[in-house]
């Protein structure tokens, strides 16, 4: 791999960046592999690179339907952040948190994290009560997150209107300063980058038809649109479409799967430093280095993978932003889109083995998967490398919608979907 | 938005009238007493969550409030038949050949 760094910045620059050559190959598929990921989004990019770095197993492919972080990883909008409420997710989260801090030095790619800061709107005295209980919980957990009065929100994000006579008033703010963005495409393709010098083959285009099992029931590898390719072990990490993918392999899944919009502004100067996010009026914002407003809206009420979202839905985002920040009002949209989200009963993911021996799934991240990247690869690669999960997603198993240790992120969202 | 046939109403309204019950047909164990863990996730947490031609609930909540179910393509999101409660589940395949899907 070559190293980028301003030395090779220099040098490029003579030959007018014509020649820096392939980020990654473009190989055709082995006939066997140890490890067969499906799907080449941030997750399980980074589960093909940490099963190289951390754990040597270098034969291993990702199989992609379209093209690597074409899915969710590229319809997102980008938040990072980790003051999820129960333990079990603070963990998890939190060590998202931790490999972000470094990630770009560990990846020789700039994947722009910004800790600019993540700040919570409350609006009504319940949802004082609840963030305070958030804050606390996080606090003793070891969750960085603090308590605003509404003066202090607004000195933190000067645009946020906290007059008093708007229709939901802000009456305080939870900050995780640790929290902010990351540039999604920048995180795929530095772990595409990453796994394929570990010798990693990605193979786009490829869509995997069906998952084959032997005689005693364990995998045996996948069917792809370029032919049987045969796998030691198989992990899932198909997003919207896990419960199709599953579903070859015979495995049911407490999924469903619904279109969540976002949508951005033209780009303009630096106006607002950080993320805000409400629960209670439905709208979150940033600004991307570009300059756009990166505006996420609700997912729809029923099933689809139309990968659109009913207009209704984004324009009701649209009226929070308009109140909370009155000096947008007069910016135009330049696109929305939607991505097709899985979720769980319990809103909390699922890393975890399955019926199936040697067949694994990280699914359900739901509207909230893009932050948790670094953290999901990680011990999810562990779970594939030694048939057993790392302490911190043990607790996210399918099993536990049997034994009932539900880790009920669903009443304590940030963005109630 | 989607325009929504309310077989009760027999009318057409806007989806916002409407709110979606998720995935049809899914009887609750019918002798709870007998009824295993596995019976239990199956009914309170599986769903098919299928991509296509499938079956759902929905009740016309700021209408007749009454539940009905309705044959949709979760890919174009096309409604293609409404049914009452407790009228049999259609043949989803032939619903899905006449539709040319």
């Amino acid at each position: 791999m070559k190293r980028y760094s301003f030395l090779e910045l220099a040098k490029n620059a003579f030959s007018a960046h014509q020649n820096w050559g392939r980020q990654w190959r473009a190989p055709e598929p082995k006939a066997e592999y140890d490890v067969v990921i499906v799907g080449a989004g941030g997750h399980g990019l980074a589960t093909a690179y940490y099963l190289a770095r951390e754990h040597g197993i270098r034969n291993v492919a990702v199989i992609e339907k379209g093209w690597l972080g074409g899915g969710n990883t590229g319809r997102n909008t980008t938040i990072v952040r980790s003051n999820y409420l129960w333990e079990e997710s603070a963990a998890l989260y939190n060590h998202a948190i931790g490999l972000w801090q470094n990630l770009s030095q560990e990846l020789n790619y700039n994947v722009m994290y910004s800790a600019r800061g993540v700040m919570m709107l409350a609006h009504t005295i319940h949802d004082v009560q609840v963030s305070q209980r958030h804050i606390h919980a996080n606090r003793l957990a070891g969750v960085q997150n603090e308590w605003l009065t509404p003066e202090q929100a607004r000195d933190y994000c000067p645009p946020l209107n906290i007059s008093k006579n708007i229709r939901y008033p802000v009456m305080g703010a939870a900050l995780q300063r640790v929290g902010g963005t990351a540039r999604h495409d920048a995180v795929a393709w530095g772990y595409a980058r990453g796994a394929d010098a570990l010798g990693v083959d990605i193979i786009q285009n490829c869509a995997v038809t069906g998952i084959r099992r032997s005689q005693d029931g364990s995998v045996e590898g996948v069917e792809t649109a370029k032919g049987f390719i045969k796998a030691g072990k198989v992990g899932v990490v198909a997003a919207g479409h896990s419960s199709v993918v599953m579903e070859m392999a015979g495995v049911r899944l407490p999924l469903e799967s619904f279109p969540l919009q976002a949508l951005v502004s033209e780009p303009v100067k630096p106006a607002f430093p950080c993320v805000v996010m409400s629960n209670t009026i439905h709208a979150y914002i940033s600004q991307s280095d570009k300059g756009e407003l990166v505006i996420g809206a609700g997912t729809d009420q029923f099933i689809s993978y139309s990968q659109t979202g009913g207009i209704h839905i984004s324009n009701h985002t649209i009226d929070a932003i308009c109140e909370l920040f009155p000096h947008f009002r007069r910016m135009r949209m330049l696109r929305n889109w939607g991505g097709i989200v899985d979720t769980t009963p319990d809103r909390s993911p699922i890393l975890s083995k399955t019926p199936v021996p040697g067949l694994y799934v990280n699914c359900g991240w739901g509207t909230g998967g893009f932050k948790a990247t670094p953290g999901s690869g990680h011990v999810f690669a562990h779970t594939i490398a030694r048939d057993e999960p790392h302490p911190i997603n043990a607790p996210f198993t399918i099993d536990r919608f049997r034994t009932g240790r539900l880790i009920d992120e669903a009443a304590a969202a940030a963005v109630a979907h | 938005m989607l325009l929504i046939y309310c077989p009760y109403c027999q009318i057409e309204r806007a989806e916002i009238e409407f709110r979606c019950g998720g995935e049809a047909h899914i009887a609750r164990p019918s002798d709870p007493e007998k009824a295993t863990d596995d019976d239990w996730v199956e009914f309170l947490y599986m769903r098919s969550n299928t991509k296509g031609i499938a079956a759902e609930r929905w009740r016309h909540i700021h209408g007749c409030g009454r539940f009905f179910n309705a044959v949709r393509d979760t890919v174009s999101d096309e409604f293609l038949k409404v049914y009452k409660t407790g009228e049999a589940k259609p043949d989803l395949e032939a619903i899905a050949r006449e539709a040319g899907k």
